[in-house]
């Protein structure tokens, strides 16, 4: 078996579910003879042709909208943004319709459509191309919000949002789109959404992270290592339905713990796990819950983008923190 | 017996041209364009393409970030340029270098932002003027409020705002024309109808036979111009311009044109469009097409013609060398705009990110 990228993963994906189930349409901006300004959608005209693969005209709230409807037909509408900072003008959409369709038709009407897009810092894009709203996401009851962090991940993670009844929002880290191989075999098995996944066990601090992130927390865990530090890592991978169970049974192990993401500090999703972490394992908890993140800017433009993500230092710095409290 | 019913309404769209891909006149000219204003569009043109090129040229060696070519599309942007007043105002789209330099907005800051500097977009000379819009037709509406204000002042002054043809499908767009159609604004729509919205075709875009035609569902007229005739798309935006000055409302102006470079330095179009295609744009472009007509008329010669190369090339190199000798950013940089003053939140997060600034890391 060859090994592929994230982005490779995410086109299996998209081209076993379309082979399995004739429902499964995708359509959004150069998706069809160009695959994608990602390549994420690659070859999927010719297998499957402009009906399951409608190149759109330029227009997100259009995408969002016309899915919706797609989706209460029972297509299961798979909609690329071409960057989650040109999501912005489908929210309306996507948080006044495709969110509470279930709940404002009580269950007679659903959306089971994929909002897939790149997200993230860290690839010298122009602006715009950098942003990292998750937390808005999760903010909107109704949506599930999912962040794949390994080919794998996003492989058996994007079945599982193309089978999810309900709307997910898909976003592909785009920094890691191409950054690590693996061997994902394609036999069309989802991943749990809902699930935090322990990608490392350790004793000492609990580092939580999801996305590209993950990658400089995964090296901050192994410099720390050197040092005698055993940390545990966790791979969020769904912010929306948190699974803090996972989280809570490492943290009660560690008693410390270090939230690390890449988007603005005030209100991202890092505050949400740490308010329930001190809800529930307040008295576990040897040291304050720390949190690296970005800072509470306009992502910069990307000769300055590396001041803002955060990175190895960062994060051992505040692991570093957390021991202080003995 | 069969029953017809009145017809209550009726428009139509007119196409604009005088120098035609031959470079022969199927207009007279206005008067105003004499032999200087027609070599200094040529000059203007031609600097564009120098600069657009070098800057192909520093993103090929890693000097700058992804950059939009304007190549093919030099007359539509010079000519709105040229035709607008200083106190005027643009909200213009990313596709436009040449309508920045002619509203004095330099090639050093052009590079800084596609070299991704935020100051790239502090422009000295051009204090009113938006920055160039990445999320596809938003620009517009901004293009309606700055011109409500003019309205509200009295001010003999228009909007100016620039999008390409994907973006015409946006409501945005929609909606800015329908503000201004309702409101009557001073207000100038431009679009760059370049046949592709990176990959996507025109005839893929919309079903309408043009696009000048939306203005109608706006409630005022939209026209046709050949956007590779520097000559006609001066005189369709200057006349577009004074019915906005004085008063009489919005206009819609698409410039038929052709993108003869990729997307951008991170596409390659090759994915999706023939060779033939482009190498059959190429004989329409602007810049030839007005250089032929110059020298049958013997406005131009060679010897002018490798004087202003020199020029150009001159004038780009030092704006090169003045780019990459910019001063680095400091934090402060990208902290200290967030608000007019810095609330201790981010003083707090500033001092934090100096501790960490000499080892983030380099590329
Ligand atoms: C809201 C939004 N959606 C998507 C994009 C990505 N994007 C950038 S340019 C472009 C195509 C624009 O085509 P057109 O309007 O014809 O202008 P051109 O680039 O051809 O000059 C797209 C889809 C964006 N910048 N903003
Ligand atoms: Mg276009």
């Amino acid at each position: 078996m060859t090994e592929i990228t994230l982005i490779e993963a995410i086109t299996q994906a998209l081209a076993y579910e379309m082979q399995l189930d004739d429902d499964v349409v995708v359509l959004g901006e150069d998706i069809g003879t160009n695959g994608g300004v990602f390549r994420a959608t690659l070859g999927l005209l010719q297998k499957f042709g402009p009906d399951r693969v409608m190149d759109t005209p330029l227009a997100e709230s259009m995408i969002a909208g016309a899915a919706i409807g797609m989706a209460s037909q029972g297509l299961k509408p798979v909609a690329e943004f071409q960057f989650v900072g040109f999501i912005y003008p489908a929210l309306d959409q996507i948080f006044s319709h495709a969110a509470r369709m279930r709940n404002r038709t009580r269950g007679r009407l659903s959306c089971p459509m994929v909002a897939r897009a790149p997200y993230g810092g860290g690839i010298h894009a122009p602006e715009h191309h950098s942003e990292s709203p998750e937390a808005m996401f999760a903010h909107v009851p109704g949506l599930k919000v999912v962040i794949p962090s390994s080919p794998a991940r996003a492989y058996g993670l994007l079945l599982a949002a193309i089978r999810d009844p309900d709307p997910v929002i898909y976003l592909e880290p785009s920094r890691i789109y191409r950054l690590v191989k693996q061997e994902v075999p394609n036999d069309g098995k989802a991943l749990p959404i809902g699930r935090c996944f322990v990608s490392r066990e350790g004793q000492d601090v609990t580092l939580i992270s999801w996305g590209a992130s993950l990658h400089e927390t995964n090296k901050a865990a192994d410099s720390l290592a050197k040092e005698g530090v055993r940390a545990e890592v966790i791979d969020v991978a769904t912010i929306s339905p948190l699974d803090i169970d996972t989280l809570l049974t490492s943290v009660e192990k560690t008693g410390r713990c270090v939230i690390i993401h890449e988007a603005p500090r005030t209100g991202g999703f890092g505050s949400e796990i740490a308010a329930q972490i001190t809800d529930k394992a307040l008295l576990s908890l040897l040291a304050p819950v720390q949190r690296v993140t970005g800072y509470d800017i306009t992502m910069p433009y990307p000769k300055m983008e590396h001041h803002y993500l955060p990175t190895e230092d960062r994060i051992v710095d505040a692991v570093r923190t957390t021991l202080e409290y003995k | 017996m069969e029953v017809s019913f009145p017809v209550v309404a009726n428009f139509e769209v007119t196409y604009h041209q005088y120098l035609n891909e031959n470079s022969e006149v199927t207009h007279p000219f206005p008067s105003y364009m004499t032999p200087d204003v027609l070599r200094f569009l040529y000059k203007e043109m031609v600097l564009v393409r120098t600069f657009d090129t070098k800057a192909i040229n520093l993103q090929r060696t890693g000097k700058m970030g992804t950059y939009p070519s304007i190549l093919g599309q030099e007359a539509v942007s010079v000519a709105i340029g040229h035709a607008m007043l200083k106190e005027d105002v643009i909200a213009p789209y990313y596709r436009d270098q040449g309508l920045q330099l002619q509203r004095g907005i330099t090639m050093v800051d052009i590079f800084r932002y596609w070299g991704g500097d935020e100051r790239g977009s502090d422009f000295r000379h051009s204090r009113e003027d938006f920055p160039i819009c990445v999320p596809i037709a938003t620009q517009c509406l901004h293009a309606a409020g700055i011109a409500k204000a003019f309205q509200y002042r009295k001010q003999p002054r228009v909007a100016v705002t620039t999008i390409g043809d994907g973006g015409t499908s946006k409501g945005d767009f929609y909606e800015a024309l329908n503000l201004a159609g309702t409101w009557n604004l001073p207000l100038v729509f431009i679009v760059n109808n370049n046949q592709w919205a990176i990959s996507v075709h025109r005839s893929n875009q919309t079903g309408t036979l043009t696009i000048a035609q939306k203005a109608i569902a706006g409630g005022f007229a939209g026209v046709q111009v050949d956007g590779n005739d520097v000559v006609a798309v001066r005189q369709v935006v200057g006349d577009a311009l004074e019915k906005a000055r004085h008063g009489h409302g919005p206009t819609l102006i698409e410039a038929i044109t052709y993108r003869l470079g990729d997307h951008t330095t991170a596409d390659d179009a090759n994915r999706y469009r023939s060779k033939e295609e482009v190498q059959s744009a190429w004989t329409k472009e602007p810049i030839l097409r007005l250089r032929n007509y110059l020298m049958a008329h013997e406005f131009w010669d060679n010897e002018r013609e490798e004087k202003l190369i020199a020029d150009c090339q001159a004038e780009v190199a030092q704006a090169v060398e003045d780019y990459i000798q910019t001063p680095r950013q400091t934090l402060g940089d990208i902290f200290d705009y967030t608000y007019e003053t810095l609330p201790p939140v981010l003083a707090e997060q500033k001092a934090y990110a100096s501790r960490f600034k000499e080892k983030a890391h380099h590329d």
